[in-house]
């Protein structure tokens, strides 16, 4: 299985066994999986305006489970990107690529998962990351003027590459990707 | 009574010069010094008439002096706060100092000496001690572990690295015969130096919380700062012994290294025991709640005065006590006790700070000065030169063992940031007075001191500013970017959070268990292994609801706008809105003021002369309590939201609850068409499920009565944080959600008496996954709600359940 992982995800193997350990520490009564209440013994997670958000993520469709390999498989999203890496042309796009990561981070905003960010997903996001003394007159004006900044074909909505074009000047590789998993 | 010296009389003779006189009895003669101090009249052979009105200032001069200072010093203090323009270039320390220095001009002018009470028995015993403790109370744990090795590491190798270093070159500057200073040994120079070389927590850290700079620059300033302490100490102590010696052997360096280390652990041994003490006292104390501050404030200065007792490093002692001594005093003690501790650590540590600095500023007109242009010069940059090289290779060999590497930028702030405070200058008060030179010393101290605190002081701000070390991110992007941006640094966040702390956690995990095992039954009164989640939430739904007790709870006024969230957007198309730039400035400003900063990396610190609150994660908490309220509608989307039995505080405190419990706000749902479906969610924490079974007997009863009171805080806006305890947490627990969700419909018809009934299938309808059950039921990954599980359509699974 290391070699699995290794080679789908680009994990060192002394990543693969720290990984587990944290796996296995997670997984309290040890029954092979991360339920979610696993993940809500990370304190600081709930005091993550998003935190929520990331526990769904590592829970793939219709599972209640998350087992050691979509653990990995999320986490390796966030391996920084290795800038030597020869691009084969025939080979996936690795799961730590830019695009990757940006499609992670649309799939936290796009909750019904149609492809678009909506400006309800968009509120609802605002909303967390807000503090309270924001009235919502000025969350929708900043919902507003987000999509309008983005949304190039009039849908009132953000796709994926509007998405990715906005944020073609941001060091996405940089900025997610976690040190630990250097 | 009072003191015979010289200083007491000048004293005593300014009280009579502007004390108004009185009636028949003038005394402009000095009193009889003798005289006892409750004679005010010489004794005269013929009859007086009674005295009405007397003076008697020799009997309460000590304290009314003590007293008039830190008035003096804190009326300063207000005056600069309240010109808030100047505290932003000019750090308060320097302020301070400079209103020191007037003052000391004036007693000088007067009468030439300096404040009896400034001894340096009085700074390391009076007014040292609440400064350190409130340091290293409020030190943020976590950020300080991650980085101890880096602290130790600069603490200890650095300040040695500087004194060596200052000590060496000064005596080759001393070499020089220009200078006429071939008398100084070299001893004495190095004595000098590591003086010199303490860097101060005091100044240091009002200038850079001034400045606010990045968290890691903090705690490891912060850290090296309370920690070269033992270095200091031991150093001074080996070197002060030597310097009286004619000649110095190699076994006395080996001596010195033992006593250095023994001075180091030493003082971490004794914080240890008090801390454990402390600890271990506040577990009985659940009858005295009156007393517990006391506690924490007397165990802590026994350790500083233990430590000092041996002649080891007393504020290490005292801030292993704090740090030992905080968490488990804050689970035994009220929350008022716990509020109380924290005030006045605060106020001590920052009523001392204020009183050094301005002393300093007394002391430095008042003293004998010796003046060596040569030799003040050139420590002033051996001082400087040394740190930054110190600083430069101590990086280089550490940085390959960070998490975050320091940059140069951090390195700039690193060294720049070395400023001398008020340990050095009364460290060297302490010298013996058989040092030849020890004016001279005194006097290039306090010109080192003053440069320091002035210069670097004053203009660190705009150099960090310049060179942009890593601050608080504000970039001005495009709105997009900023709120993307955001959401990928809460991600980060949270995945490193998952993954855990690689380098550190299985030490972390190993003291958790053995915390958990040995440590919290002996010292915490009721020791339920809480996960940390709840006692958090726990304290600051306290802290929330009293807050809310108060006048209009200002953090909440926006709440009402959110609970107005109209549930039917306007799906028809918005017309472009032209957003003129001062809106768009506006967005700009309120995206960078409000959105949640993220706790790591470069995070702006709290500024030191302020309590610290939780108000960000309290915000967080409060809001994903009120969402329970938000209005449903089949295609919104679910939100997780952690809620606690509330009245499970009913066993965490003592007396001082019932009147909080008495007031419970109550659920008062905003009139309007909506469907109030609320969403039951249930707590993260699975150690406490079992402590919420506990409880959730007890409080069905106690929570009708509750539901009883509506009208207790109606307002017409809107609904307030409900105090419901809901008794969901229990993942899978079906019979908690019926038992809820009863309560729910039942309150609902009590407050709304015309108002729809909610259907019985309200239940299932708020509790069922709102998906949009678009494409066949597939649900997005991303869209679980790993909580809900109750009302399974799979059948009733308990004979509670209303379905």
């Amino acid at each position: 299985q290391t070699y699995l992982f290794q080679y789908t995800f680009a994990v060192t193997p002394a990543h693969i066994k720290r990984l587990y350990k944290r796996f296995q520490a997670l997984d309290k009564g040890n029954k092979g999986y991360l339920s979610p209440q696993d993940f809500g013994s990370v304190k600081e997670l709930a005091t993550n305006p998003i935190g929520d958000r990331i526990i769904g993520a590592f829970f793939s469709q219709g599972q209640e489970t998350v087992d050691f390999h979509s653990f990995v498989r999320i986490l390796a999203h966030f391996r920084p990107l290795d800038k030597n890496r020869a691009k084969r042309p025939d080979s996936p796009e690795p799961i730590n690529s830019r695009i990757s990561k940006l499609r992670f981070a649309f799939q936290l905003y796009d909750q019904d998962n149609d492809g678009k960010i909506s400006r309800d997903e968009l509120l609802q996001v605002l909303r967390t990351m807000l503090e309270m003394q924001v009235t919502e007159e000025q969350l929708e004006s900043i919902a507003d003027r987000t999509i309008q900044e983005a949304d190039l074909d009039g849908d009132n909505a953000i796709s994926f590459d509007e998405f990715r074009k906005s944020l073609e000047k941001v060091n996405i590789e940089h900025k997610m990707s976690s040190r630990f998993l250097h | 009574n009072w003191e015979q010296d010289g200083f007491s009389q000048g004293y005593h003779a300014i009280g009579y010069i502007f004390l108004p006189g009185d009636g028949p009895q003038k005394r402009f003669t000095a009193p009889p010094v003798n005289s006892p101090a409750w004679t005010q009249v010489s004794p005269k052979p013929q009859t007086q008439p009674l005295p009405v009105f007397t003076i008697n200032y020799p009997r309460i001069q000590v304290p009314f002096e003590i007293t008039l200072w830190i008035l003096l010093a804190s009326f300063a203090k207000i005056g600069f706060n309240m010109y808030h323009k100047i505290t932003i270039w000019i750090p308060e320390s320097c302020l301070l100092i400079s209103v020191g220095l007037v003052v000391g001009g004036i007693m000088y002018a007067v009468h030439g000496m300096p404040p009896a009470v400034l001894t340096s028995n009085v700074f390391f015993l009076y007014m040292l001690p609440p400064i350190v403790l409130d340091s290293s109370y409020f030190m943020p744990t976590r950020p300080f572990f991650e980085n101890v090795g880096t602290v130790l590491w600069f603490a200890v190798v650095g300040t040695l690295w500087n004194s060596l270093g200052i000590g060496v070159s000064l005596y080759g500057v001393c070499q020089i015969e220009a200078l006429g200073l071939k008398d100084i040994n070299l001893q004495e120079n190095l004595l000098f130096a590591s003086i010199i070389s303490a860097v101060d927590p005091v100044a240091v850290l009002a200038v850079f919380e001034d400045i606010s700079i990045n968290e890691q620059l903090y705690i490891v300033v912060f850290g090296e700062c309370l920690f070269n302490d033992a270095v200091t100490v031991a150093l001074y102590n080996i070197l002060s012994f030597v310097a009286t010696m004619p000649e110095v052997e190699t076994v006395d360096v080996f001596l010195g290294m033992a006593r250095f280390v023994v001075v180091g652990l030493g003082g971490l041994f004794f914080g240890f025991l008090f801390g454990f003490a402390a600890a271990f006292t506040t577990r009985f104390t659940a009858h005295v709640r009156e007393i517990e501050p006391f506690f924490v404030f007397m165990f802590s200065y026994l350790a500083y005065l233990v430590a000092e007792l041996f002649s080891l490093s007393s504020i290490m002692a005292i801030v292993t006590c704090a740090l030992t001594m905080k968490y488990y005093v804050e689970e035994n003690v009220a929350q008022r006790s716990c509020t109380t501790i924290r005030h006045v650590v605060k106020m001590l540590g920052t009523m001392s700070e204020t009183l050094i600095f301005f002393f300093l500023g007394v002391a430095t007109i008042t003293t004998d000065h010796e003046w060596n242009w040569g030799y003040i010069l050139f420590t002033l940059l051996f001082a400087f030169v040394w740190r930054a090289l110190g600083v430069f290779v101590l990086t280089q060999i550490i940085n390959p063992f960070r998490t975050i590497p320091f940059n140069f930028k951090d390195q700039f702030g690193l060294a720049y940031g070395g400023l001398r405070g008020a340990i050095c200058f009364a460290l060297v008060f302490l010298l013996p007075q058989n040092i030849t030179c020890r004016n001279l010393f005194i006097t290039a101290t306090i010109v080192v001191i003053l440069f320091t605190v002035f210069i670097q002081g004053i203009s660190i701000r705009p150099l960090v500013e310049c060179m942009k070390v890593r601050r608080t991110n504000r970039k001005l992007g495009t709105i997009n970017v900023e709120i993307h941006k955001r959401l990928m640094e809460h991600t980060i966040a949270g995945i490193e959070d998952i993954c855990g702390q690689w380098s550190h956690y299985y030490w972390k995990d190993k003291f958790k268990k053995f915390n958990d095992r040995v440590l919290r039954k002996i010292l915490i009164r009721d020791n339920r292994a809480e996960s940390s989640i709840v006692a958090l939430y726990k304290k600051l739904e306290l802290q929330n609801a009293l807050e809310l007790l108060g006048p209009a709870p200002s953090d909440l006024s926006a709440a009402p706008s959110l609970m107005d969230l109209h549930v039917e957007t306007k799906p028809t198309a918005r017309t472009k809105r032209n957003f003129p730039a001062s809106d768009l400035r506006n967005m700009h400003e309120l995206l960078s003021k409000n959105m949640y900063k993220i706790r790591q990396r470069t995070v702006e610190y709290t500024k030191k002369s302020a309590l610290p609150n939780d108000s960000k994660v309290r915000e967080i908490l409060i809001r994903r309590h009120i969402s329970i309220r938000h209005s449903f509608r089949v295609g919104s989307f679910p939100r997780t939201v952690w809620n606690l039995n509330v009245s499970s505080l009913d066993n965490a405190e003592g007396p001082g609850l019932e009147d909080k419990q008495s007031w419970k706000m109550t659920l008062h749902p905003c009139s309007g068409s909506r469907g109030t479906d609320l969403e039951l969610e249930p707590l993260s924490a699975t150690s406490s499920v079992s402590q919420l079974q506990r409880f959730s007997s007890r409080q069905e009863r106690p929570l009708q009565n509750r539901y009883h009171q509506p009208e207790r805080r109606e307002h017409e806006l809107g609904q307030q944080t409900s105090r419901e305890p809901i008794a969901e947490g229990l993942w899978g627990q079906p019979q908690r959600d019926s038992w809820t969700a009863h309560r729910y419909s039942r309150s609902r018809d009590e407050h709304r008496p015309g108002g729809g009934n909610l259907p019985p299938s309200a239940p299932t309808g708020w509790a069922q996954e709102p998906l949009i059950q678009k494409g066949g039921g597939s649900q997005n990954h991303l869209n679980r709600r790993p909580h809900w599980r109750p009302h399974n359509p799979h059948g009733p699974q308990s004979p509670g359940q209303v379905d």
